[in-house]
């Protein structure tokens, strides 16, 4: 059972530790920089929490003490020629009938490391970032060092290989807004999928693109969007453009994967070949952002549900949590033990994790929950942390 | 020799600089950060994006003058110069 939790927020990472039946946080670590994500390595427990400095750039931070001292690891960057087409969006001028110009490219920076994940037991030393813009990064040497994974970046959904020349492809990826740099708005990376089973069968998930499937270690990889519903595009069933707040996947059932995005919370359990949605806005579980699997049982997940799209809160000033055991066919509301009036918060993405029995979530507000029946009753925290990016069991 | 002067918010990373002058070779403002890299490692990962240009929220003058060549670096820092760095202001 765990006995640790990593919160990556605003001003720093926190560790809350638990002793005997209580869990005391520890004081801040990295105080004052924003942590967009923060978890442990289960294979060797070293901790690691992607800084997301107003100023001074993305950084990876390591400890391999258990969070008593944190080192800087090298910087993620884009080799040279890295390039991707930017995304111009209409302006009030904009003529629609206008022939179509030629594709603007920019020269790919790290904006922000967005999550980073471990590869399986048997490949010490593997480690994967996801970054904006869009860049999948691979470590083999524990970060030492770190490769972008050219095959996604060169992806004909993005236009091609832009290190050889000019776009073969249409982009189909939209943005996202990263933070640390106002106006930037470029795709994503946020979730990053390993199957246990087999270390070669990844699935990334970009905002906004949708989810990618490469078998074969990342040589080649495909769109798996089939089913995925865009209700808000010209064309609902596009196969890019889609917007996956998160995608997580069952560890002992790996084709049975979770996302929610915009228009609903979606299921697969045929390895992401195709997704049904499984809400509906009328039953109380359709917008939000985080999405928790259970670790054995893959029917069998949590979301936080929150007004769309435009108020993104809690619904009706009262927080809950809901749970689905039969693959989203229904959803069970917890709220025993949340604030029931007056809480106007919001979950981001990452900040929602399950482990066995425990279930932990923190939003914006500062406000950090705990289960330990897995969703049925609730306790606090804490209600004046920094506002919460990241919530992971350690 | 030109100095170098910088937010104090950089020694939070970079002790080894604090409480020090801190003086390097006449030349480029690209071979001025190089040669407050090779005192503090990595020191040029926070200042510089990935194409070697300064970071969007970085500036570097050179005495009262801010550096034109963001993307190259290719400004002169002469021996009798102090250079600058600092990062920008936003609101609370």
């Amino acid at each position: 059972m765990s006995n640790m939790i990593l919160l990556g927020t605003r001003k720093g990472t926190v560790i809350v530790d638990r002793t005997n039946s209580t869990w005391q946080p520890r004081p801040i670590e990295h105080a004052g920089i924003p942590v967009c994500y923060a978890a442990r390595d289960p294979r060797d427990g070293t901790l690691w929490a992607s800084l997301d400095h107003g100023h001074w750039g993305p950084k990876l931070s390591r400890s391999r003490d258990g969070g008593s001292t944190w080192q800087d690891v090298l910087s993620l960057k884009y080799p040279e020629g890295a390039r991707y087409i930017v995304k111009v969006l209409p302006t009030p001028d904009f003529d629609p009938l206008a022939p179509a110009g030629q594709p603007e490219y920019a020269d790919a920076t790290v904006y922000k490391i967005w999550t980073i994940a471990f590869g399986t037991a048997d490949q010490p030393g593997k480690l994967y970032a996801g970054t904006i813009p869009g860049g999948l990064f691979v470590s083999d040497d524990g970060g030492e060092t770190w490769q972008l994974n050219r095959p996604l970046w060169n992806h004909e959904s993005r236009g091609g290989d832009l290190f050889a020349g000019d776009a073969t492809s249409e982009n189909r990826w939209f943005g996202t807004p990263a933070s640390i740099d106002y106006g930037v708005f470029e795709p994503g990376i946020h979730s990053i999928v390993i199957d246990p089973r087999n270390p070669d069968h990844l699935y990334v998930a970009v905002s906004s693109a949708g989810v990618i499937e490469s078998t074969d270690g990342g040589l080649t990889w495909t769109g798996r969007n089939r089913g995925m519903l865009n209700d808000y595009m010209p064309n609902p069933e596009a196969e890019w453009g889609h917007d996956p707040h998160f995608v997580a996947a069952c560890a002992g059932q790996p084709d049975h994967l979770w996302q929610q995005n915009h228009c609903g919370v979606f299921f697969s359990d045929d390895g992401a070949q195709n997704w049904r949605k499984v809400s509906s806005p009328d039953s109380g579980v359709h917008f939000g952002f985080p999405i928790a699997v259970d670790a054995q049982d893959g029917r069998t997940a949590w979301v936080v549900p929150a007004r769309a799209d435009m108020a993104r809160m809690a619904i009706g000033g009262g927080l809950c949590v809901a749970r689905t055991t039969d693959g989203g066919q229904s959803w069970q509301s917890k709220r025993n033990g949340l604030p029931q009036a007056h809480a106007y918060d919001i979950v981001l993405r990452h900040a929602l994790d399950v482990a066995g029995d425990l279930v932990c979530f923190a939003s914006t507000s500062g406000n950090v929950y705990l289960s330990d029946d897995r969703g049925e009753t609730w306790q606090c925290l804490g209600n004046n942390f920094p506002p919460v990016y990241s919530v992971r069991f350690g | 020799m030109p100095t170098v002067e910088m937010t104090s918010h950089l020694y939070q990373f970079f002790p080894v600089l604090e409480n020090r002058t801190i003086s390097v070779p006449a030349g480029s403002v690209a071979q001025v950060l190089q040669h407050v890299n090779d005192i503090a490692p990595g020191f040029t990962d926070y200042v510089l994006d990935d194409r070697g240009a300064l970071r969007r929220h970085v500036y570097v003058c050179i005495n009262e003058t801010i550096v034109f060549d963001r993307k190259t670096l290719s400004d002169y820092v002469s021996d009798e110069s102090v250079v600058y760095i600092f990062q920008a202001l936003s609101g609370g």
